[in-house]
């Protein structure tokens, strides 16, 4: 592991129980400036339980999370959000009626300036455009107008604003996950190209995926989960697709796997 | 927006959006539909009916709707959120009641009688949505039951009694200005005022787009940190407040305190609007203008018939036939969206 760079979003040793279930048990992340870093495993690995504790939608039972090499903790997805940290949802989470710029904006309308905007609350729509407009323009998405509701877009459309929206709001980095889960090939292409431009714009990417191709394709590092534990972190470079599923489902040990696990066997 | 020249950007939208969305534009205008139905019928009625086309029966058309249209006001909001307010009718004949008995009965100012009867209703409204958004029930049965509620409250506090002789602030809205050769009473014009309002938080406030959003897709509202129980609440609370003056408009327009007020017809017509005026019973999607045109065009109808002499019977059963082809469309335009 790389221990000279100072990890941007570190977890040790998160343990999370749901009754006798053990979904997280004591599993390690980092994610380091400038990175891809993928999540992979097989289902009930663990990986969307440790998602959810670093996104703040569940509290881990132990272990840490440390933010800039500071400890932190989220009880809720508005305190991770809070400082900076946005998620994309497999289920394209948007409010299709409304319009681009609304949805970008969602929660986070803008006033205008002086009495009509504090007395009248009336909204500065044409800032929001604008500059929903310029995010847009910064992330390569090309659209007609701001003002096309969600709804007469595509599928890959949508989760553009999913994603533009997230990384406007992101100051410190972007969970996405399973954001081409409900897409279809080509599509998803147009998704990947953009995660790739949102890394590239400084953001680093936590993805969460099941799509060995597309993670191999586009991550940086990759961290294979199983059995409630990071087994092993590897580059696509380092490891083959075959040698990582090989990990994955616990065929092979990784490197790290052995290490970790002399103490105890999987159940 | 300026085209990018970044030749490489991928293509999230193909040609093909530009025309949808320049015709959903021209279609989302909610009001534009309803308002065409609104001159067929008008132009169907004044071939059947010579006293239709008289500004004087517009007028009167008008006072019919107002007491309907603030209560669709209220009715709309809560549709938007994909809800609906059976309650509307009974609670606001317990309001009439509240301020009518105060006012007669108790002697109590009657501006004061007025606030607690209006109070009354917006209690109702809280209650309607404490429930929906704190318990998760569903709308429907939230408001039958308070429907029924406030049906028992209306005739147990009232003792069955009507309340007439009201005092001349209670009558304020009832009674009429003289502009263009027709008379206006004041509550049409706090009617369209309420419109007015209601226009402007729905589509010029953060809280019009939340209503929208949460009725559109709650889970998504919801994880882009809106409040929706929260939305939800002040919803109910807002119709509640309709409600009452709705309540306020109904005893000036009748001079009177009934009991027996607000049963029939009042629920089903307020909804009747709503749905005519082109916002979608699943929530998300509409207008309040298109409601105001709705009201107006349900006062059409119910005038219209009576001019040419159908039975009050079979005005019900236009009315009824007339929202299940709106909702009809509402549901077919919703498919093809999909």
């Amino acid at each position: 592991m790389t221990a000279a760079v100072t990890a941007l979003l570190e977890a040790r040793g998160l343990v999370k129980r749901f009754g006798h279930v053990t979904a997280l048990r004591g599993a390690d992340f980092e994610l380091l400036p400038g990175e891809i870093s993928a999540i992979i495993g097989d289902n009930g690995a663990g990986k969307s339980t440790l998602i959810k504790a670093l996104s703040g939608a569940l509290q881990p039972d132990a272990g840490e999370i440390w933010l800039d090499g500071e400890r932190t903790s989220f009880r809720s997805p508005r305190d991770a959000r809070h400082v900076g940290i946005e998620t994309v949802y497999q289920d394209l989470a948007v409010a299709p009626a409304l319009d681009i710029a609304a949805n970008i904006f969602l929660g986070r309308e803008r006033r205008r300036t002086g009495l009509l905007g504090s007395a009248l609350r009336l909204l500065d729509k044409r800032a929001m455009r604008r500059d929903a407009a310029r995010h847009f323009d910064d992330l390569g998405i090309r659209v007609q107008s701001m003002a096309v509701s969600v709804e007469s877009l595509s599928g890959g459309q949508r989760q553009g604003v999913a994603v533009a929206r997230a990384a406007t709001w992101a100051r410190r980095l972007v969970i996405m996950d399973e954001p081409t889960a409900a897409l279809g090939v080509k599509e998803t292409g147009q998704v990947l190209d953009l995660i790739r431009r949102v890394r590239d714009r400084g953001l680093p990417v936590i993805l969460i995926s099941h799509d060995m191709p597309q993670v191999f394709d586009l991550a940086d590092r990759i961290h294979i989960m199983r059995l409630g534990r990071r087994v092993a972190v590897v580059t696509p470079q380092s490891h083959t697709m075959a040698e990582a599923v090989a990990i994955m489902t616990g065929a092979t040990k990784g490197e790290l796997a052995r290490a970790m696990t002399k103490d105890s066997d999987d159940g | 927006m300026n085209a990018t020249s970044d030749t490489t950007a991928p293509e999230l939208v193909p040609r093909r959006a530009g025309a949808v969305a320049v015709a959903r534009r021209i279609l989302g205008v909610q009001a534009v539909a309803p308002l065409i139905a609104l001159v067929l019928t008008s132009a169907f009625f004044s071939l059947k009916s010579d006293a239709f086309l008289h500004a004087q029966n517009f007028s009167l058309i008008l006072q019919q709707v107002m007491v309907v249209g603030v209560l669709a006001v209220g009715q709309t909001l809560v549709i938007l959120t994909a809800g609906i307010d059976l309650s509307v009718g009974t609670v606001m004949a317990f309001g009439q009641i509240v301020m009518t008995k105060l006012a007669v009965a108790n002697g109590v100012e009657p501006l004061l009688a007025i606030a607690l009867g209006i109070l009354a209703c917006v209690a109702f409204g809280l209650l309607n949505g404490t429930l929906v958004a704190g318990i998760r029930l569903p709308p429907f049965i939230v408001t039958l039951g308070t429907f029924n509620i406030a049906l028992a409250l209306t005739h147990a506090y009232s003792n069955d009694l009507t309340y007439t002789s009201l005092p001349r602030e209670l009558l304020f809205f009832g009674r009429t200005f003289h502009l263009a050769g027709a008379d206006f009473t004041y509550g049409v014009v706090l009617m369209l005022v309420i419109f007015a309002v209601a226009w402007y938080v729905l589509t010029q406030t953060a809280w019009g787009r939340h209503v929208y959003a949460v009725g559109d897709n709650p889970e998504a509202a919801r994880l882009t940190g809106v409040s929706v129980n929260r939305v939800l609440v002040s919803v109910y609370v807002s119709a509640g407040l309709c409600v009452g003056i709705a309540a306020m408009l109904l005893a000036a327009r009748t001079e009177l305190g009934d009991p027996n007020a607000g049963q029939t017809t009042e629920n089903l017509d307020s909804i009747t609007a709503v749905v005519l005026g082109g916002t979608s019973l699943f929530g998300g999607r509409g207008s309040v203008l298109g409601t105001l045109v709705g009201a107006v065009i349900v006062g059409v109808f119910r005038n219209g018939l009576t001019l040419i002499g159908v039975e009050v019977i079979y005005q019900y059963l236009v009315t009824g036939v007339l929202i299940i082809l709106a909702v009809s469309v509402d549901q077919l335009l919703r498919r093809r969206r999909t």
